[in-house]
C-alpha cells in the first residue's frame, strides 16, 4: 500500500437526516443540519483551501483561507463557521476569494522559514500545498520586518519537537489539546503579532501537564509540532491498517514507513475504537519492537543455572515436544500445561489451547486474564449470559451519568478516557469509587459530582448500599425489572436489609452516608446511567462478586440494552477480552462454553480428530501449587512474565524452580525466562497477521508490517511443536485459523479475515442473525434470557490491617508505562516513569519521617522491598499506592496469595503492608523474593 | 493467615463464605457444584483429603460440599 491519506472535510460530521440542500460551485449535495459549508463542498467534491480547520476539530476561523461568496449574502463569510441553509448558492472560486486567499497566503509566507526543501514536512505540510492551491507566485512583504523566524525551538520531548519558528498560530494544536485529549496543556499566549502557542504556564513541554498523546503533532499542519522520528528518518513512503498492541482500548493506526522501517504510527480516522485519537504508548512507543535486547534465536539449557545455547527452530521445536512428553509419560498426562497471552492474537492464542487440549490432551490451559478480569468473566456471565462488557465506546457519548469505580481511565485507556472527558464537558454528572483521587476526579472542565473515596477491599459494601437507596427509595424501573429479569425479589429484600443502608455501612467504607445516597440519586436518575470499572473492582477478594454487584444496580435502574448505559470492563491488555473468547480458561471452550459440555465438546473433538476432557485443568495459581506439590512438572509460557506480574512472587519463583520444564516465549529474556529451559523468540506486533478484540468486542485486524524477525510466526512455532508431539496441526496462514474459530464458535459465525479487511472491524457477537456485529448487547433480551439479579452479601478480606502492617498497599499503573513494562521501558517512555515509587499521604509520611524523594522499605507479611516515597495528597490516609512496571521494584514480591473466591483472580489491591525509612546503605538494593520479611525496626 | 495453609482449604473456605447467606443445603450444593465446574480433579482430591477426620479449619459448608462431591 502506498502512503495512505484520509479525506478531511474540514470540520467535524453533524448527525441526523440529510435535510438541508444547497448548491456548492453548481453542483446540489444535501447535509444534515448543522453542516458547514466546509464540509458540504468537500461532500460534493469541491476542495475549499483551509489551514485551520480540520474535520477532527470544531470550526475556528481564523485563518480566512476558506473564505466564500454566498448568493443574497454580503461579504466574502469563512466557510468552515458558516453552517449551511437551504437553497444557499456557494461559490468557491471567484476573483474575489481569490484575490483575498492569495493575501493571506502572502501573510503566512513573509513570516515562515522558506526552507521547504529540507524541512521534515517537505511533501507534507499544508501550508505548502495551501500556497500551491492558492496560487501564491509572489510575497511582497519581504522578511526583513519584524518576525517569528528566529524563535526557539522545543526538543524537551522525546518523541517531538516544537519549532515556534514554524508556527502560523492556527490553534490547531491548542484546539486538539482541549477538544481531542482534554488535558488543555497548551494555550495562545499574548495577543496579535505576539500571539503564540505555549506549553502549560510558558512552560517546555515536557515540563508542562501535556501527556504526548500527539494529538497536537497530528493537528498540527506544517513542521512546526513534528515527529523526532521524521526528522531523524524523513517521510515515510507507505501505510499498512494494524491496530496497537498495548491497552484493551484497541486502536486502529496507521503504521507509516520508509521500505521496512517504522516511521511513525498515525492513528486511524476510521478505527472504531479510536477514531483518530492516540496515547503517549500507541503513538510513539513502539521502538521496543527493534531494540537490541530482542532474543532472535531459539536457546535451550539443561538446567536453569546453564548457560543459554542457542540452536536452530527444528532443535527447540524438537526439544520442546521431546521433554513434555517425557514429563507425561513420567507423571501422567496431566503434569504440563500452558498460559496464553493476552498480546498475542486470537490465532496465537487459539492454536494454543488447542495444542494444551488436543496434543497435551488435558486442559491446563489458563491465560494471563486470570490476574486481571476473570472475575468480569464470572459475574457477567451469571448476570447477563455472556462474558463481556454490554456496549461499543461511542455509547459514552449518549451516557447521561457515568459511574467510574476502580479504574484509572486517563491513565490506563487514555483514549477512552478522552471520549468520556468530552463527555463529560457537554454536561453530563459523574460518579468516582475510588481509593485514590485519581485525575477524573478534578481536572481542566471536570469535576466529579461525588468521590466516593471507599477503604480498599470495601466495593461490594458500597454498590449494595448504593442498591439500598434505590430498592428503598422506590427509585427503581419497575418495568425493566418485570419484563426483563429475574431473582428481583430475593434481591431486593437483601439490600433493603438495614445492614445494607449507607449510614451502617459507613464505618466500614468509610464513604459519608449523605454521599452515597446522593450519588445512588443520582445514577437511578439519569435517562442513561453508565458505568464503567477495572481492576479496582476485579483485583479483589470479592472480584466476581461486585462485577455481579454492578450489574444488578444497572439492571434494577433499567439500565441495560441501550446506548449511553451498560456494565462496561475496561480490560488492562490489547487482547484479554479475545484472549478469554478464545478458550483459555480451562475450564471453557472458546465460545465461553463448558468443558463438561458434551454437545460443545463432540463438535470440537470432530473437528480436531481428538479426545477431550471434560473436567476442567488447572488455573494458573493452582499449577504453582501442583508444581510445588510435585504433580505439575512442564509449563508453557505464551507471551506472559509471570515471575514479575503475579503476586506472591516467593511463590511464583518457588513454583518455576520445582519445574522440570519451563519454556518461554517472549521478545525479551523476561524475568520468567530466568527460571526457563527453553527461550522461543516471539514475534512483536508489528510482525503479526491476525486478530485482537479489545475491551467493546471489537475484533480488529492486525496486519504485518514487517517479517518476523525470528524467522517464524508465533502459530506456526505452536503447531509445530504440536505436530512434533504427535498431533499434526496444520495452517499455511492465519486466516485459515479464523475460519476454524468461526466455524466452532457460534459468537465468532461470521468474522473472517475477508470480512474484517472489507469492513474494517466487528463486534461479536457476528453471525448470521448480527452479519454486521453487535455494538450495544442485551437490546431486547439478555444472552441468558432474563437478566438475573444474584445476592451479593459482603465479606470483609481476609487480608487486615494489624500493628505490624497497619497500611494498605495498593497498585495499579501510569500512563506512560505497560503492564511489567517489557516494552516501554525501551522506550522513550524512561522521561516520565523511570523507577516505579509508592505513593502516601502526607500524614503517614510525617508519622515515619519519610519525605518525598527518600527510599523507603514497603514489607508485607510475606515479602519487602524498597522503592523511593512520592509525597501525595492524592492518597487517603492508610493507604499506600505503587506500580509493577519495573521489575528491579518487584512489588508483587509483597502482594500476597488471596485471591477472588470465584475465580482466584489476585486480591493485589489490598494488602496489609508497612512503610519506613530504608536503613543506611540499602540505598539503591532491592531485597530479594526469597527474604520473608520480619517486623520492621520504625512504627512496628 | 499463614501463607503455608493448603490452598485447597483456603480457597473452599472462601467460596464457602460467599456463599454463607444462602439456606444451608443450597450453599452446600451451590458450593460443591462450583468446585466441580471450576476445580481440577486432583485438588477435589486434596480437598476431600483435607477434609477427612477433624478437618481442622475448614468451614462447616465445606465439609457438607465435600460430602456430595464425593
Amino acid at each position: 500500500m502506498t502512503l495512505l491519506k484520509e479525506p478531511d472535510f474540514g470540520t467535524p460530521e453533524r448527525p441526523g437526516p440529510a435535510t438541508v440542500s444547497v448548491e456548492v460551485d453548481g453542483i446540489p449535495v444535501s447535509v444534515p443540519e448543522g453542516t458547514s459549508v466546509m464540509r458540504a463542498a468537500a461532500e460534493a467534491g469541491v476542495d475549499i483551501p483551509k489551514l485551520c480547520a480540520t474535520d477532527s476539530l470544531e470550526a475556528f476561523g481564523s485563518c480566512r483561507l476558506c473564505v466564500v461568496e454566498i448568493d443574497g449574502r454580503r461579504g466574502t463569510p469563512a466557510s468552515c463557521t458558516t453552517p449551511c441553509a437551504d437553497g444557499m448558492q456557494v461559490r468557491t472560486q471567484t476573483p474575489k476569494v481569490e484575490k483575498l486567499r492569495q493575501g493571506v497566503m502572502e501573510l503566512y509566507i513573509s513570516d515562515h522559514p522558506l526552507d521547504c526543501l529540507t524541512c521534515p514536512a517537505n511533501g507534507d505540510c499544508e501550508l505548502q500545498d495551501m500556497a500551491g492551491v492558492v496560487g501564491l507566485r509572489q510575497v511582497r512583504f519581504g522578511q526583513d520586518g519584524a518576525n517569528h523566524l528566529d524563535a526557539p525551538k522545543d526538543t524537551s520531548n522525546p518523541y517531538f519537537d516544537f519549532d515556534a519558528s514554524k508556527c502560523i498560530a492556527c490553534s490547531r494544536c491548542v484546539r486538539a489539546c482541549g477538544e481531542i485529549q482534554g488535558t488543555f496543556a497548551l494555550t495562545i499566549e499574548g495577543r496579535g503579532f505576539d500571539s503564540k502557542v505555549a506549553a502549560g504556564a510558558g512552560e517546555s513541554f515536557m515540563d508542562s501537564e501535556c501527556v504526548s498523546c500527539g494529538a497536537c503533532v497530528q493537528a498540527c499542519p506544517t513542521s512546526t509540532l513534528q515527529e523526532k522520528s521524521v526528522v531523524d528518518l524523513g517521510m515515510p513512503t507507505r501505510s499498512v491498517i494494524t491496530t496497537c498492541a498495548y491497552c484493551g482500548v484497541g486502536c486502529s493506526f496507521k503504521a507509516e514507513l520508509r521500505g521496512d522501517e517504522l516511521v511513525r504510527m498515525v492513528p486511524y480516522k476510521d478505527g472504531g475504537a479510536n477514531e483518530g485519537h492516540a496515547c503517549v504508548k500507541g503513538r510513539f512507543a513502539f521502538g521496543y519492537a527493534t531494540h537490541p535486547d530482542r532474543v532472535l534465536k531459539p536457546m535451550v539449557r539443561e538446567k536453569i543455572t546453564d548457560p543459554w545455547r542457542e540452536v536452530e527452530w527444528d532443535e527447540a521445536v524438537a526439544t520442546v515436544a521431546r521433554r513434555m512428553r517425557g514429563l507425561q509419560e513420567t507423571y501422567g498426562t496431566g503434569a504440563v500445561g500452558a498460559i496464553t497471552s493476552s498480546r498475542c492474537t486470537n490465532e496465537e492464542v487459539y492454536v494454543v489451547q488447542k495444542m494444551v487440549r488436543a496434543a497435551f490432551g488435558n486442559n491446563n490451559v489458563d491465560t494471563c486474564a486470570r490476574v486481571c478480569h476473570s472475575p468480569t468473566g464470572y459475574g457477567l456471565k451469571q448476570t447477563f449470559g455472556e462474558s463481556a462488557g454490554t456496549q461499543d465506546f461511542r455509547s459514552v457519548a449518549e451516557a447521561d451519568v457515568i459511574v467510574v469505580i476502580g479504574a484509572n481511565p486517563t491513565d490506563g485507556h487514555p483514549v477512552f478516557a478522552s471520549r468520556m472527558k468530552r463527555r463529560l464537558r457537554e454536561g453530563a454528572r459523574l460518579i468516582v469509587v475510588d481509593p485514590r483521587r485519581i485525575d477524573l476526579v478534578r481536572s481542566p472542565h471536570i469535576e466529579a459530582d461525588h468521590h466516593l473515596q471507599l477503604r480498599p477491599s470495601t466495593n461490594v459494601a458500597v454498590i449494595n448500599a448504593m442498591a439500598h437507596v434505590v430498592v428503598t427509595e422506590n427509585l427503581v424501573d419497575k418495568n425493566f425489572v418485570a419484563e426483563r429479569c429475574e431473582g428481583y425479589e430475593e434481591w431486593a429484600a437483601f439490600v433493603a436489609r438495614p445492614e445494607n443502608s449507607p449510614e451502617a455501612v459507613e464505618p466500614v467504607t468509610g464513604v459519608p452516608a449523605g454521599e452515597l445516597r446522593a450519588a445512588a440519586r443520582l445514577y437511578a436518575g439519569a435517562p442513561n446511567g453508565a458505568i464503567y470499572y477495572g481492576l479496582g473492582v476485579t483485583e479483589h477478594s470479592q472480584g466476581s462478586t461486585m462485577v455481579m454487584g454492578m450489574a444488578n444496580l444497572a439492571m434494577a435502574c433499567g439500565n441495560i440494552g441501550r446506548d449511553g448505559v451498560g456494565v462496561n470492563p475496561l480490560r488492562g491488555q490489547n487482547n484479554v477480552q479475545g484472549s478469554c473468547d478464545m478458550g483459555s480458561f480451562p475450564h471453557e471452550l472458546p465460545g465461553y462454553r463448558h468443558v463438561s459440555d458434551d454437545a460443545v465438546r463432540t463438535v470440537f473433538e470432530d473437528l480436531w480428530g481428538a479426545t477431550l476432557l471434560s473436567e476442567p485443568g488447572l488455573r494458573i495459581p493452582n499449577m504453582f501449587d501442583a508444581a510445588i506439590d510435585g504433580s505439575f512438572r512442564g509449563l508453557f509460557v505464551h507471551g506472559e512474565d509471570i515471575a514479575q506480574s503475579d503476586p506472591n512472587l516467593k511463590h511464583v519463583t518457588a513454583a518455576l524452580e520445582a519445574m522440570e520444564l519451563v519454556v518461554v516465549q517472549d521478545l525479551f529474556l523476561n524475568e520468567t525466562a530466568k527460571f526457563a529451559h527453553v527461550f522461543l523468540p516471539g514475534a512483536s506486533f508489528l510482525e503479526k497477521d491476525g486478530t485482537f478484540t479489545n475491551a467493546e468486542r471489537r475484533v480488529n485486524r492486525v496486519r504485518a508490517v514487517m517479517a518476523p524477525k525470528s524467522g517464524k510466526h508465533e502459530w506456526q512455532i505452536v503447531t509445530e511443536i504440536a505436530t512434533a508431539m504427535g498431533y499434526p496441526m496444520a495452517y499455511e496462514h492465519p486466516s485459515q485459523i479464523m475460519d476454524e474459530i468461526a466455524s466452532v464458535t457460534p459468537t465468532f459465525g461470521g468474522v473472517s479475515f475477508e470480512l474484517l479487511d472489507k469492513v474494517g472491524s466487528v463486534q461479536w457477537p457476528c453471525n448470521a442473525e448480527a452479519p454486521e456485529g453487535t455494538p450495544v448487547m442485551h437490546i431486547d433480551e439478555f444472552v441468558r434470557g432474563k437478566g438475573k439479579f444474584v445476592v451479593t452479601s459482603y465479606v470483609p478480606t481476609n487480608e487486615r490491617s494489624t500493628r505490624r502492617f497497619p497500611l494498605v498497599l495498593t497498585t495499579g499503573r501510569i500512563l506512560s508505562q505497560y503492564n511489567v513494562g517489557a516494552q516501554t521501558r525501551r522506550t522513550g517512555n524512561v522521561a516520565w516513569h523511570a523507577e516505579d515509587v509508592l505513593e502516601l499521604h502526607p500524614h503517614d509520611a510525617e508519622d515515619r519521617g519519610i519525605a518525598d524523594g527518600d527510599l523507603v522499605t514497603l514489607a508485607s507479611r510475606v515479602g519487602r522491598t524498597t522503592l523511593p516515597a512520592m509525597v501525595s495528597d492524592r492518597m487517603p490516609t492508610g493507604v499506600v499506592y505503587t506500580t509493577f512496571h519495573h521489575p528491579v521494584t518487584g512489588a508483587n514480591v509483597v502482594t500476597t496469595e488471596n485471591s477472588d473466591w470465584a475465580t482466584n483472580c489476585p486480591e493485589y489491591k489490598v494488602t496489609a503492608v508497612q512503610v519506613a525509612l530504608a536503613p543506611k546503605g540499602q540505598e539503591g538494593a532491592v531485597t530479594a523474593a526469597e527474604a520473608p520479611v520480619g517486623a520492621l525496626t520504625a512504627g512496628d | 493467615m499463614a501463607a503455608t495453609e493448603p490452598s485447597e482449604r483456603r480457597m473452599a473456605n472462601d467460596i464457602a463464605v460467599n456463599l454463607a447467606h444462602l439456606p444451608a443445603g443450597r450453599a452446600a450444593a451451590e458450593l460443591a457444584g462450583h468446585i466441580s465446574r471450576f476445580w481440577d480433579p486432583r485438588m477435589r482430591t486434596r480437598l476431600c483429603a483435607l477434609a477427612d477426620g477433624d478437618a481442622p479449619g475448614m468451614h462447616p459448608l465445606v465439609i457438607e460440599a465435600v460430602k456430595l462431591l464425593r
